[in-house]
This record gives structure tokens, C-alpha cells and sequence, in this order.
């Protein structure tokens, strides 16, 4: 079975991004860029499926500008065998990189496409769903254990009440959450090897896909600031603040 | 305009969320219509029909739909949305799961986590951690909304007298089926819409420390969070987690206890009205949000909270 693993380009997590001063964006300029951590995620969970024997070979695809290169490379080290860029220099919505994920899953029949549930840019959470529902196969979704037996997926997953497991016919999507697996780091002889491994260039048109936005931004800013508060002595000062000054017990 | 809420519920009654839900489509404007998709969800649908404002609400009952399947109930919202200018649902992770295969059905865009409406076609959502506040401007014939329930004030939940009709569609895409679940049992209030929030970090220590945490919630009424790091630790489970990619709480007063105040901690609980920090730290970042920090050692602290609230 193969398995395809999306992966995206992002402001590293450590990163506090600051809005820029025509309020157009944020300022990523000299911001250190990482795969996203959700993303890790999913090609360690593909990784950890081919070391069980149940995918034979790992895809891993990004679509952004030709710098998520890096990150491709940063999979292939962790383990997948080829990977694919789709180009753009359009920042794409998620309805357009599920188009293009779409196109990829018709090329390549993977078995499971497996997706973080969210990128910590735009924190929209929708890609895995749109790409099951143009698919038109099912999603397990913030998964947290994932088992992939006899043809189908048993996915637990992390819900606002607690768990919850659902069963589903292959091919599936998806997507993890942050209990699924902890990330290995790559090995440095395996970036090497990752070096020569296969990574074809796409672009969105190959897929018949028009990345152009449905959305637009009209402006971005800094959320409100909270006014700094103060710092207590004692416990008793503490409780006479919440009961007297802030009123809230 | 008319615009389509999806309920959460659990098929007996609604979820708080949904009226936050509603608030968001009152303050777009135009006819409220509530979707509950469900089986044996009459209760939840007849809760639906008092909350003020909706003129109408839609009960699709069948066995299909009892456990939220995203594949089965997007298939019935994309149907009956067709006909609406918006659809909007709580961004709970049932939320979360089934609309943006509704917006990909209906080849439209979805806005993700709007906490303001600015006009019919034009929201704030937070991106970033919330970090940043992107207005945005859909230009979609159908918009299709997950609502941030802590930006908005839930709409009454009686006074209102909607009729419920009947939707005969029953949709099986039959591509996934539902196994079992584990649902966290609590008498404390829901950590959403809980007016005191109590979390704990990776600071307790073990989860058997929490109890000192429980006990303080139970004398407050409130209700108990975890950070990232105090789940992954295996303290808590993972319904507790409050942050960018866990539960997002504004309450009256969140107390923060053994919490460093991570970007992604603070994303999830920054708008609560009043946030105390108990940190032994005191060059820790949640005092850069708090409105009272108090240095210790949570131990100690905490006990003594408890004696004196
Ligand atoms: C993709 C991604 C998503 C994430 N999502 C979330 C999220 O949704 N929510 C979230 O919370 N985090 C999230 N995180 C994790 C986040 O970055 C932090 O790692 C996490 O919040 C840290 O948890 P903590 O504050 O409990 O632990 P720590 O940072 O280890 O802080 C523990 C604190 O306890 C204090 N302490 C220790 N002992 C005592 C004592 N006896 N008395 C008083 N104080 C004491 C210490 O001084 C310290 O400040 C995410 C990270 C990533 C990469
Ligand atoms: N540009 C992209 N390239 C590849 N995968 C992506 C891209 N954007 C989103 N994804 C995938 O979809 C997941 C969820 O992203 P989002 O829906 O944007 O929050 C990510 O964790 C990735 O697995």
C-alpha cells in the first residue's frame, strides 16, 4: 500500500510572529521556517507504517514556493522514498491544496493520505476533510491511534468529550493530532541519502487546479494587548484582589 | 438571506455552543434557520426551536446521523445548504470535522474560527496562535463559517417559538462506520462556557497531583484545563488541553497553575477576563498576561487558595 503524506512550509513554532506595519501580513522575512509540527507528525506515523510492513512505499508532497524543497528533503531524511513540490507562488487556500492533493491521489492510488490537522499559520484545520470529501472517502480525523488492518483504518480520535474510534474503508484520510506518535529526529547520514532521492516539480495547472484565492485578506493586525498586571505578595492579598478589585469570586 | 446554524448536541439537548453559534448568524443578519442532524435528537430539536431569534429549525433524524459521522452528515448539509447564503457551525471539533467537507462539496471556501462579523461577507479570525487578527472578505455565493464560540455572547436560549420541520434525507456515504467511544464523565461544569477555569501544567508534577486542583475547582465552581505538556505527560486526558490546537476559554478568571504561558497556551485562553498565575518562576511568560501573579511554589499555594475562597 502506498501511502501520501502531505506536508506543509511554516513560521517555525518557536517563532513569535509579529504583524507587519502596513498590516498586509505577518513579517517572514529572516523568520526561520520549519515543517509544520502536526506535519512531522503524519510522515512519522507513514514511516512507522512502512516499518510494520503495511506501506510499501511513502509520498510526500507540499505545494508552496520552491524553498518547500527544504522541508520535502527534511521527509525524505525521516523516511519517505520520493516526494513531489507542487509549485506556486501563490499563498494557496486550503480548497485549492486539496484540489491539487486530489489530482495527486488519482496519479498515485495511495492507500491512506495521511495530513496534520492543522497548520500553525493559518490554524484553518481543513484540508484532510476537503480532501476526503472531494475524494469522496472517509476521514479519521485528530487521530490519536491509528491501525490499518484488512483493507480498512481504525482511527481513534481526539474529541471535545474525550475518544472516539471509527472504522473506515481504504482508501482514508488522516489527520493527526498531537498524541498520535512523537517525531524521530533525521539521522545525518539518512539527509545525505535524502539528497538523491527522487523529487519531482509540479504545478498547480498540471492538476488542472487555478490556485488563485477565494478569500482575500483586506488587513491583518496585533490582537488587543492586555494591560500588564501585578504581582502579589501573599495568598490572602490574592483572594481579597479577586473577591474586592476584580470581583470575579 | 438566510442563514444555516448546524446544533451541536448530543441528541437529549444542546450543546452551549450552539448559541454562540446563533449569535454569530444574528449579528450577519437575516433569517436563522438551526439544522440538528442527529437520531432521537426531538429533545435537542425542540431546544433548538426556543432559542430566540430562529425562525425555523430542520430535524433530520435517522440513524445515519446519531454519531456525527463528518462523511454522512456533510453529505446532508451540502444537500440542504445549497439553498442558504451562509452556513455556520460552532468550531467544535464535531464542527471542525464535518464543515470543510461541506465547503469542498459546494466548491466554496471556508473561514475558519471568525470571532467577529464585520458585515455579511467580511470576518475577523485570529491566525497564528493569535498572534495576528486577518480580516477577510469572502467572495462566495455560499460562506461557510466555523464560529468561534467565545467571541460571542450566546444568544438566549428561550423565547423563541420556531416551528420544527421534518427533513426526510437520509445520507449514507457508507464509508466509515462508528466503533465506540470514551467519553470523559464529570460533575464539573464543561471547560467551554465554565465562568472559572482552573488548569494545571506540567508543574503538578503527576496526574494524582491534580486532585489539589479538583479540590480548589469544586470550592469555585469551576471547571479544570491542562496544558499541552501536562496531556502529553499523561496527567490528564486530552479533552482538558486549552490552547491553539486544544480548547479555546475566555471565563471570568483562569487561574494558571505550574503553566510556563507558551504562544500555544496563551492562544487558547488569553481573552478570559481575569487570569490569575501561580509560578515558581517568576520570570515565567503567563505573568506577562496575568493580572495577578503570585511566585511560589504551587504546593503550597494552592491549599492555601483553597482554605481562604
Ligand atoms: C504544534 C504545537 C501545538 C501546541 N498546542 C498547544 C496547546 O494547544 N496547548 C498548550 O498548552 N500547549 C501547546 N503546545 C505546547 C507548548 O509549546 C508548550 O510546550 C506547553 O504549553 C508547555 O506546557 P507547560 O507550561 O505545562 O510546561 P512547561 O513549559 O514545562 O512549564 C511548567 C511550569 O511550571 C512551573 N513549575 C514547576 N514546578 C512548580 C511548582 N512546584 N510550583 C509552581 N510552579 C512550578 C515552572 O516554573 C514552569 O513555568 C503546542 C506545541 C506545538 C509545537
Ligand atoms: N501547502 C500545503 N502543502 C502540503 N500540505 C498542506 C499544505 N497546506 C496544508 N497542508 C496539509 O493540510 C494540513 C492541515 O492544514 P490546514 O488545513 O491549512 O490547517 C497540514 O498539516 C498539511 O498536512
Amino acid at each position: 500500500m502506498k501511502v501520501l503524506v502531505a506536508v506543509k512550509r511554516v513560521v517555525d513554532y518557536n517563532v513569535k510572529v509579529r504583524v507587519k506595519a502596513d498590516k498586509t501580513g505577518v513579517e517572514l522575512a529572516n523568520v526561520k521556517m520549519a515543517m509544520n509540527p502536526f506535519c512531522e507528525i503524519a510522515v512519522e506515523e507513514a514511516v512507522r507504517l512502512k516499518e510494520k510492513g503495511i506501506a510499501t512505499e511513502i509520498i510526500a508532497v507540499s505545494v508552496g514556493p520552491q524553498n518547500a524543497q527544504e522541508q520535502l528533503r527534511t521527509a525524505l531524511a525521516l523516511g519517505a522514498d520520493r516526494a513531489i513540490l507542487v509549485q506556486t507562488e501563490v499563498d494557496a487556500e486550503p480548497l485549492a491544496i486539496a484540489k491539487i492533493l486530489k489530482g495527486i491521489v488519482d496519479q498515485e492510488q495511495p492507500g491512506l493520505i495521511v495530513l496534520g490537522k492543522q497548520a500553525i499559520d493559518g490554524d484553518n484545520n481543513q484540508t484532510g476533510q476537503m480532501l476526503a470529501a472531494l475524494a469522496g472517502i472517509g476521514q479519521g480525523t485528530f487521530a490519536s491511534v491509528v491501525k490499518v488492518e484488512g483493507g480498512k483504518a481504525q482511527v481513534t480520535r481526539e474529541i471535545d468529550g474525550g475518544l472516539q474510534t471509527v472504522e473506515l474503508a481504504l482508501p482514508a484520510v488522516v489527520t493527526t493530532d498531537l498524541r498520535l506518535n512523537e517525531p524521530r529526529y533525521a539521522s545525518l547520514p539518512n539527509i545525505m541519502k535524502a539528497k538523491k532521492k527522487p523529487l519531482d516539480v509540479k504545478t498547480p495547472a498540471d492538476f488542472g487546479v487555478d490556485a488563485t484565492p477565494r478569500v482575500k485578506t483586506l488587513k491583518v493586525e496585533p490582537p488587543a494587548e492586555r494591560k500588564a498586571g501585578i504581582k502579589v505578595k501573599t495568598v490572602e492579598e490574592l483572594v481579597e484582589k479577586l473577591k474586592n478589585e476584580a470581583k470575579v469570586i | 438571506m438566510t442563514i444555516l446554524v448546524i446544533a451541536e448536541h448530543d441528541n437529549a439537548s444542546l450543546k452551549g455552543a450552539t448559541l454562540n453559534t446563533v449569535a454569530a448568524a444574528q449579528a450577519i443578519g437575516g433569517d436563522i434557520h438551526v439544522l440538528v442532524a442527529g437520531s432521537g435528537a426531538q429533545g435537542a430539536a425542540d431546544a433548538a426551536a426556543q432559542i430566540a431569534g430562529v425562525s425555523k429549525v430542520l430535524l433530520a433524524d435517522n440513524a445515519a446521523y446519531a454519531h456525527q459521522l463528518a462523511e454522512n452528515v456533510s453529505l446532508l448539509v451540502a444537500e440542504l445548504g445549497k439553498s442558504y447564503s451562509h452556513i455556520l457551525a460552532p468550531a467544535t471539533t464535531n464542527g471542525k470535522n464535518t464543515l470543510p467537507r461541506v465547503a469542498a462539496l459546494l466548491d466554496v471556501a471556508q473561514i475558519s474560527e471568525i470571532s467577529k462579523v464585520v458585515s455579511a461577507d467580511t470576518f475577523e479570525r485570529p491566525i497564528y496562535a493569535g498572534n495576528a487578527i486577518a480580516t477577510v472578505q469572502s467572495s462566495d455565493s455560499i460562506k461557510v463559517i466555523t464560529v468561534r464560540p467565545t467571541g460571542f455572547d450566546a444568544a438566549a436560549a428561550t423565547g423563541g417559538s420556531a416551528a420544527v420541520e421534518a427533513v426526510a434525507s437520509a445520507q449514507d456515504a457508507g464509508k466509515s462506520s462508528f466503533i465506540g467511544e470514551e467519553l470523559a464523565k464529570s460533575d464539573r461544569p464543561e471547560l467551554a462556557g465554565a465562568k472559572i477555569v482552573v488548569s494545571g501544567g506540567r508543574g503538578m508534577g503527576n496526574g494524582d497531583n491534580f486532585s489539589i486542583l479538583y479540590s480548589l475547582a469544586d470550592k469555585l465552581g469551576a471547571a479544570v484545563g491542562a496544558s499541552r505538556a501536562a496531556v502529553d505527560a499523561g496527567f490528564v486526558p486530552n479533552d482538558m488541553q486549552v490552547g491553539q490546537t486544544g480548547k479555546v476559554v475566555a471565563p471570568q478568571l483562569y487561574v494558571a497553575v505550574g503553566i510556563s504561558g507558551a504562544i500555544q497556551h496563551l492562544a487558547g485562553m488569553k481573552d478570559s477576563k481575569v487570569i490569575v498565575a501561580i509560578n515558581k518562576d517568576e520570570e515565567a511568560p503567563i505573568f506577562s498576561v496575568a493580572d495577578y501573579g503570585i511566585v511560589g511554589d504551587l504546593f503550597e499555594i494552592v491549599p492555601q487558595l483553597e482554605k481562604l475562597v
